[in-house]
């Protein structure tokens, strides 16, 4: 067990190395640092302004060397102007003395993520409290979803091709089959809209920022774990029906035990193993819905930053970003394995 | 002239589908008639689900396709016609020229389009990219999933290491870098097409060596002929005047894939295809215990015979049904694009640029937004029950 978490935790790193140097490499493409400087600069800027304004603040070093300064593996960069040095690990010109004293390393491994280009804030600022953000809104998503999608898949699995399964299954078909950006619409325009809707909510939830509450906080929690809902519930009743069949199962009817028991105590327990991985793999996708659900309904999380910054070129913003959620990926893949072969009986002992 | 009230509306489109309904009823009567010759397909229409399913993925193909021909559509879906921004449903034109339709069916959007023509030219783009793009994406999977689940080893931790670091990227942040115009400009995406692009070729080819490897006077001619075709095809699909890649002349040039299309194309190709290649495997890995694999070996088949022609027929059942997950899979891909704006142009009619644009007036006009969410939705849903009615039937025997 131990070599296992091992070897994946190596792997991991691996793939996290790789996919930064890919975002690494496609955010310094020229002409996204050519907008980037335009975008700080002016827009009218001459193309020898942005080659000195992108040599000026660094950008024009070799791609590995400017990798291995935001890793924190090379020494930052400095250049001597005529108002004093600049560099990475210092803001703004200062004298030489101020830049002697001054850290020599400043990457993501000394604990330095960055400047955002467009907030003008520290990054690790930005990702922690739009994480925060974020983590409340999974918080309530997860509460709702896995709960009613579990419910949804035992009651349709537990006695195949009945009455409750047919809508059960059709329910969790539909859901399946409507991304958030459709059914956030139609929420919206049924229960929002000040036109015709119901308004029994709001439409907006830049509100539920400060003061969450269920006005303004339910129907971004609502289309988020619909999406996911209707997945992990028709996994949840293809093991059902798969344990219904089984032979103890059989044993225990037999026996005189009562239905409800049998569903609660023999068959829930093996019933949702599979439904535990399905649910941590679903977490990479919750991610996506979170994109589109807080552009939806204008509410400032992670999603949101990931929006801004790659819509902007915010280079070390996106990759803070991209190196979380590749974090957050990777971490529910282990976990789910973890737990799979933690859960499963058959795989532990042999 | 009148606005038109609820029913009338409701008629007049059903009225407007006339092509559709009538397509749809041949189809139907012709495929129920002879059904039990028709193998699979024909086996899916004896289940409801899967006849529901396959009506509603054919109502949007036929919609899309006679929407290209003028059947449909009511008005040109880029025309703005003055006094119809944001006008409710069933409002009559109010200085209609002779020979226009006189009203605008589902309102006007909020720069004066009929959002009803505009709703119908939206299933055209989908149709149009969405199953080619399934099936190039398929193309990759399979030429690289059979061999990683067949020889294993090396090569397949090799190439479940890539198919994982693109998995563990979120799609959104992909499609960010992939397909902004400053990327689209350095040609990035040019050379992934012609990267993905080669598999289909490559799976043909050797498709066909692997076969007629024995007979040599049909293989050289057939592979000739069919790879050149293909390479030429292949030649003018990348190459396009003005981009990075323009390798073949104007004049050999077939055909020019308008622009933003072609980046849309391969992103969604390049998002899908670790998926697939991650079923392949492991449906090789199953399969290749089998007893009929080792006939095939103590034969003395080459590998790729074995791989091309005695695993992946007998994988065609999941295969299929995952083909049409993810061609719904893949539309909702193209709405997502639509929706964060990227890609293709913003006057594009496609669903998700459509629901964008709505979606930002929409607590005050709900009409430009909900045609095109309740299509994707009917579409999307058409081919998940499609899947699963093949699923069923494809058990039964």
């Amino acid at each position: 067990m131990g070599l296992f978490i091992l070897r994946r935790t190596v792997v991991m790193i691996l793939t996290a190395l790789c996919l930064t140097f890919i975002v690494f490499f496609l955010t310094n493409l020229y002409p996204n640092l050519e907008k980037l400087a335009k975008t700080q600069g002016n827009f009218r800027m001459s193309d020898e302004a942005v080659t000195s304004w992108l040599t000026k603040e660094g950008y024009l070093q070799p791609l590995p060397v400017k990798y291995g300064q935001w890793l924190g593996v090379l020494p930052g960069w400095t250049l001597e102007t005529k108002d004093g040095i600049t560099g990475r690990c210092v803001t703004g010109a200062v004298t030489p003395e101020v830049a002697a004293e001054a850290p020599k390393f400043c990457g993501i491994l000394q604990g330095d993520w960055g400047y955002s280009t467009v907030f003008r804030e520290e990054v690790s600022g930005i990702i922690s409290t739009r994480l925060g953000l974020t983590g409340k809104l999974m918080f309530w998503v997860m509460v709702l979803m896995v709960p009613s999608a579990l419910i949804i898949g035992v009651l349709a699995g537990m006695r195949e091709g009945s009455k409750t399964d047919r809508t059960l299954s059709t329910f969790s078909i539909i859901t399946t089959a409507t991304p958030e950006y459709v059914s956030g619409v139609i929420f919206i325009a049924v229960f929002a809209s000040s036109a015709v809707g119901l308004k029994w909510f709001k439409g907006t939830a830049t509100s539920a920022m400060e003061d969450a509450n269920f006005e303004n906080f339910f129907l971004p929690v609502l289309t988020i774990s619909l999406y996911g809902m209707g997945y992990i519930a028709r996994m949840t009743r293809a093991s059902m029906t798969e344990v219904m069949t089984a032979q103890y199962i059989r044993t225990a009817r037999l026996k005189g035990v009562k239905f409800s028991n049998i569903v609660l105590k023999h068959a829930l327990r093996n019933a949702l193993i599979a439904p535990f991985t399905v649910i941590l793999l679903q977490v990479p996708w919750l991610l996506n819905g979170v994109v589109i659900v807080e552009t939806l309904f204008n509410y400032k999380g992670f999603g949101w930053v990931l929006v801004q910054a790659a819509g902007n070129n915010d280079i070390e913003l996106l990759l803070a970003v991209s190196v979380v959620s590749v974090f957050v990926v990777l971490m529910t893949q282990l976990i789910s394995d973890i737990g799979y072969v933690y859960l499963n009986p058959r795989i532990r002992i042999s | 002239m009148e606005p038109l009230g609820t029913f009338d509306i409701i008629w007049r489109i059903v009225v407007q589908f006339t092509p559709v309904w009538i397509a749809l009823i041949v189809l139907f009567a012709v495929s129920i008639a002879f059904k039990r010759k028709l193998g699979l397909y024909g086996k899916l229409f004896d289940s409801v689900i899967g006849m529901i399913g396959f009506g509603l993925v054919m109502f949007w193909v036929f919609t899309g396709v006679f929407g290209q021909f003028d059947l449909i559509v009511t008005h040109d879906s880029l025309a703005q016609v003055s006094g119809m921004k944001n006008k409710v449903p069933g409002t009559p034109l109010l200085m209609g020229d002779e020979g226009d339709y006189p009203w605008y069916l589902l309102g006007g959007d909020n720069l004066a389009r009929d959002v009803f023509s505009r709703m119908v030219e939206g299933a055209w783009v989908v149709v149009q990219i969405a199953p080619l793009a399934t099936m190039f994406a398929f193309m990759v999977g399979i030429t690289l999933g059979l061999p990683a689940g067949y020889y294993g080893g090396r090569l397949d931790t090799f190439l479940s290491f890539l198919a994982n670091l693109i998995l563990a990227f979120p799609v959104i942040l992909l499609f960010y870098l992939l397909v902004t115009p400053e990327i689209v400009a350095t040609g990035v995406p040019s050379y992934m097409a012609t990267v993905l692009f080669v598999f289909p070729i490559v799976f043909v080819g050797v498709l066909l060596n692997s076969r007629y490897h024995t007979q040599p006077h049909i293989r050289l001619p057939l592979l000739l002929i069919v790879l050149g075709i293909m390479i030429w095809l292949y030649l003018s699909l990348i190459s396009e005047q003005g981009t990075k890649v323009a390798v073949l002349p104007r004049f050999l040039d077939l055909f020019d894939i308008p622009g933003g299309i072609l980046v849309v194309f391969v992103s969604v190709v390049f998002v899908n295809s670790p998926t697939v290649f991650r079923i392949v495997r492991g449906l090789a890995m199953d399969i290749k215990t089998r007893d009929y694999v080792a006939a095939a070996q103590t034969r003395g088949e080459g590998p790729w015979y074995i791989m091309l022609w005695e695993i992946l027929p007998n994988a065609r059942g999941p295969l299929i049904v995952d083909f049409c997950l993810r061609i719904g899979y893949t539309t909702i891909l193209l709405g997502t694009l639509g929706f964060f704006g990227l890609g293709l142009p913003p006057e594009s009619p496609d669903w998700g640029s459509t629901i964008n644009e709505g979606r930002k007036l929409l607590s005050i006009y709900l009409h430009p937004a909900l045609p095109p969410a309740l299509a994707l939705l009917s579409l999307v849903l058409g081919l998940n029950l499609l899947a699963d009615g093949l699923r069923e039937e494809s058990l039964r025997d």
